[in-house]
């Protein structure tokens, strides 16, 4: 019962959170909104006990992208262009799509029960067999990383693709240099105090919290992505106090580059090793002569390789949005 | 297990893990280098598998040992084996063909990153040609769209950035509509691979998700595949993209797209939805026939001489639709053949574009006076592919004409106007390759200038390889129509 009003609180929140985006004209506002948005998000993934997406929302949702949605500001003009006149078609066009899609929900089986198909096919299998095949307790990182880490091989090289396009269009990378470094000085806000001390007493827990998500992730909620998200937030926070220039001192952009690519290949890699020692592409269970141990190995390195892929292109975006004029 | 097993993954994995070192290159050369020679071992891959299915028919792999639907499986039948051959074909010619006209377009700097989301990019469509999984297939989408919107942004015309966040946006409307559908039809089945849909929806057709989810996944893959009208992102991402990318992207994105319709129209819905088929032949002849007729009359009147091959792209689009709608053994056979023939078409011809841009700088018509005088062996490749885009006999565009027309001529009632609607098409096919080809002979060249101005040997050649293989297919149509009969056969009789 207080999960259900807990529910209807949050989704009527969400409501208003999403017409308050559409009728925003400040641009800056409407992406502090979507900051919200996502955390709202998050929070109703928690009550779903779906406490991994509900971390990854709350970390690229509400942190990085609305940091990188800010930074991205910069560049544009803050308030909406006025539209054209096709305002009304968008509108009845996505009123007929959410039409259909609440007609369909009416067919759907109710939240929670056991006998929805969903729950009566692999889902059991997986809970079954997890302990045996993979052993390890947190079984959303054994279907990510093993069951079904084809997809989530994927999904790293969609992450490196839009970092490839961000440093091919904007700049970073081995491709332009950053022209904001060239023509004045950024300190961020350095010269503020609160927020210089705060930052510094942040930082190092933040890495480190990323750090254990990092590896942790069979154990709890978590696992590269949002590893990667959170050390990304960390690094984000020292640049925005300390300036771009530092930020750019410690971890140059030839690294970013080098993590970007080398996470994915270090993926890819665990895959062919795989084939290698005889068995499939991204079979774990040969690396090693216990396949249990073998399992542990594919998923930890493969978490790495994402944490490496996710951290070096989130910063790179970063970079090449905010060290740009 | 030897390295021949696990073909279908290789020929994923191997471009895929490719692009990060190419991204890790200093020099533009170096970079194609790496790209050109992962693309020709990924073609040389898809003519194993090729030859694999052909020899012992659908291939299949469980990736990481998780045998289906626990894990995700990969499958490769005639039509999967069609699509890859076209997705590594167009590329490792494009990407042979085209590095002059990229080294143009790309300052070397960048030139590693473009070759990096090239390789993506081919690596994402033989994804989504190899999946045996629905949720799969949405990944390898993501990473396949990216990419292309990446090498589309590359043009120099500053058009290309509008032109691609159109596409972007677009795209990524049809890729969550997708998604939706599979979301839908995962909480009626539990399941996400394609074999195991097809039985499990059996118990719950007829309920209402279900029934919405076809509609989104549908009207999402149409939105991906360019049926008119949802056709509006191609013209312009065609035309602004660097011309080797047009090369590559027009001979297969499309395709991919209506691939994965095809499969799941046919394979998952068409055994189980009641009428579904019916529904669906109502739903896309229609919108093929509209695009057939309305393209071609649109590709006409263009100025440009690329957007008036992509409109006429769109109304190719449109056969391939037409053939499809008709649920019919021979309108599939006729939809794949044409597919394949279609590619081989406008691969030509958007390669002679690459051709023409080299020497004269533009692709506007106006500026291309003359040119058939001053580029003969170009121009001749381009009449020969163009004459397989009309369909005269002797060219593979026949082949695949002639099979249309036959399994139009099947529907009982419809047969003569669909056929006149056809032959109306074609007829502006004439009409728009002849304005161009007119001006190109018999134009006069601006500053009355003559002098014959041929593009480097290896191009010519590789062009003129590219359009013979219009005529060779047209002779010697056995292994498309294979590929296309097996890919048939598979479709209809669900995926095992």
């Amino acid at each position: 019962m207080t999960t259900l009003l807990i529910g209807i609180f949050l989704l009527s929140l969400l409501v208003i959170t999403a017409i308050a985006i559409v009728r925003a004209t400040d641009l800056f506002s409407a992406v502090m909104l979507s900051g919200i948005f996502s955390l709202l998000m998050a929070l109703n993934f928690f009550l779903l006990d779906a406490a991994d997406v509900a971390l990854t929302e709350a970390a690229v949702g509400a942190g990085v992208a609305t940091v990188l949605l800010l930074a991205g500001l910069r560049l544009t003009p803050s308030t909406e262009a006025k539209g054209r006149s096709l305002r009304a078609l968008s509108i009845g066009i996505i009123a007929a799509v959410a039409l259909l899609m609440i007609y369909a929900s009416f067919g759907q089986p109710s939240l929670g029960d056991p006998l929805a198909p969903a729950q009566q096919h692999v889902a059991p299998w997986y809970i079954e067999k997890t302990p045996e095949l993979v052993d390890i307790p947190n079984i959303v990182t054994a279907v990510l990383a093993s069951f079904r880490g084809y997809d989530t091989l994927g999904e790293v090289f969609v992450v490196l693709t839009a970092g490839i396009g961000v440093m091919f269009l904007l700049g970073g990378g081995r491709g332009k240099p950053f022209s904001r470094l060239d023509s004045k000085v950024e300190e961020g806000l350095s010269r503020h105090l609160i927020p210089k001390v705060m930052a510094r007493l942040l930082v190092p827990f933040i890495l480190l919290f990323a750090l254990f998500v990092q590896f942790h992730g069979e154990y709890s909620p978590g696992g590269g992505f949002q590893a990667g998200a959170i050390f990304v937030a960390g690094i984000i926070l020292f640049s925005l106090v300390r300036g771009e220039r530092l930020t750019l001192a410690v971890i140059p952009p030839r690294v970013l580059l080098w993590m970007s690519a080398g996470g994915a290949l270090l993926y890819g890699s665990v895959g062919l090793a795989g084939i290698a020692m005889g068995g499939n592409f991204l079979e774990y269970s040969v690396l090693a002569d216990d396949p249990v141990l073998g399992q542990h190995i594919g998923i930890i390195v493969i978490e790495l390789g994402v944490g490496l892929t996710v951290t070096g292109v989130l910063l790179s975006i970063f970079h090449a949005f905010a060290a740009r004029d | 297990m030897n390295l021949a097993d696990h073909l279908p993954a290789l020929q994923v994995a191997l471009p895929l893990l490719t692009a990060p070192l190419v991204i890790l290159l200093r020099t533009g050369f170096l970079a194609w280098l790496a790209a050109l020679l992962a693309s020709l071992v990924s073609l040389g891959l898809a003519l194993l598998l090729t030859a694999a299915v052909l020899e012992t028919g659908t291939q299949h792999y469980a990736v990481g040992g998780w045998a289906p639907p626990f894990g995700i499986a990969l499958t490769v039948d005639g039509l999967s084996a069609l699509v890859l051959l076209l997705i590594t074909g167009a590329s490792s010619l494009a990407l042979a063909g085209g590095r002059q006209s990229l080294r143009l377009d790309i300052d070397n700097r960048r030139a590693p990153m473009f070759y990096g989301a090239w390789l993506i990019a081919m690596a994402g469509l033989c994804g989504i040609a190899v999946a045996g999984d629905a949720f799969n297939v949405f990944v390898f989408m993501e990473i396949s769209s990216l990419a292309t919107y990446i090498l589309i942004a590359a043009g120099r015309d500053r058009r290309a950035l509008s032109a691609v966040f159109k596409y972007l946006i677009i795209g990524t409307i049809g890729a969550t509509f997708y998604l939706i559908g599979v979301g839908f039809i995962y909480m009626m089945t539990g399941t996400l691979n394609f074999a195991d849909m097809a039985l499990r929806l059996n118990d719950v057709i007829e309920t209402r998700p279900i029934i919405i989810a076809a509609g989104f996944i549908t009207i999402g893959l149409a939105l991906k595949a360019a049926i008119f009208p949802l056709h509006i992102w191609l013209p312009r991402a065609y035309t602004y993209a660097p011309n080797a990318v047009t090369v590559f992207i027009a001979a297969c994105s499309t395709k991919v797209s209506i691939y994965i319709l095809l499969r799941f129209n046919y394979a998952v819905f068409h055994g189980n939805l009641l009428g579904h088929s019916d529904l669906f032949a109502v739903f896309i002849i229609p919108l093929a026939l509209s695009g057939i007729l309305l393209a071609s009359a649109i590709a006409i009147y263009q100025v440009n001489l690329k957007k008036m091959l992509a409109f006429s792209s769109v109304a190719q689009i449109g056969y391939i639709a037409l053939a499809a709608g008709l649920a019919s053994q021979a309108g599939l056979v006729a939809a794949l053949l044409h597919m394949f023939n279609h590619a081989l078409a406008k691969g030509t011809l958007f390669l002679c574009v690459v051709a023409f841009v080299l020497t004269s700088r533009s692709a506007t018509i106006a500026n291309l006076h003359g040119i058939g005088r001053r580029m003969p062996w170009t121009m001749a490749a381009f009449v020969l592919a163009a004459l397989s885009l009309v369909g005269v006999p002797g060219t593979a565009g026949f082949i695949s004409k002639w099979y249309l027309v036959t399994a139009v001529m099947e529907v009982p009632g419809w047969g003569v106007p669909l056929v006149v609607a056809i032959i109306a098409s074609s007829l502006m096919a004439v009409v728009y390759v002849w304005k161009f080809v007119e001006v190109a002979y018999y134009g006069k060249a601006p500053g009355d200038d003559t002098a014959a101005m041929e593009v480097a040997l290896p191009l010519r050649a590789l062009i003129w390889v590219a359009a013979l293989s219009n005529v060779y297919f047209g002779l010697f149509p056995q292994l498309p129509l294979a590929l296309a009969q097996s890919g048939t056969s598979t479709l209809l009789g669900g995926l095992n």
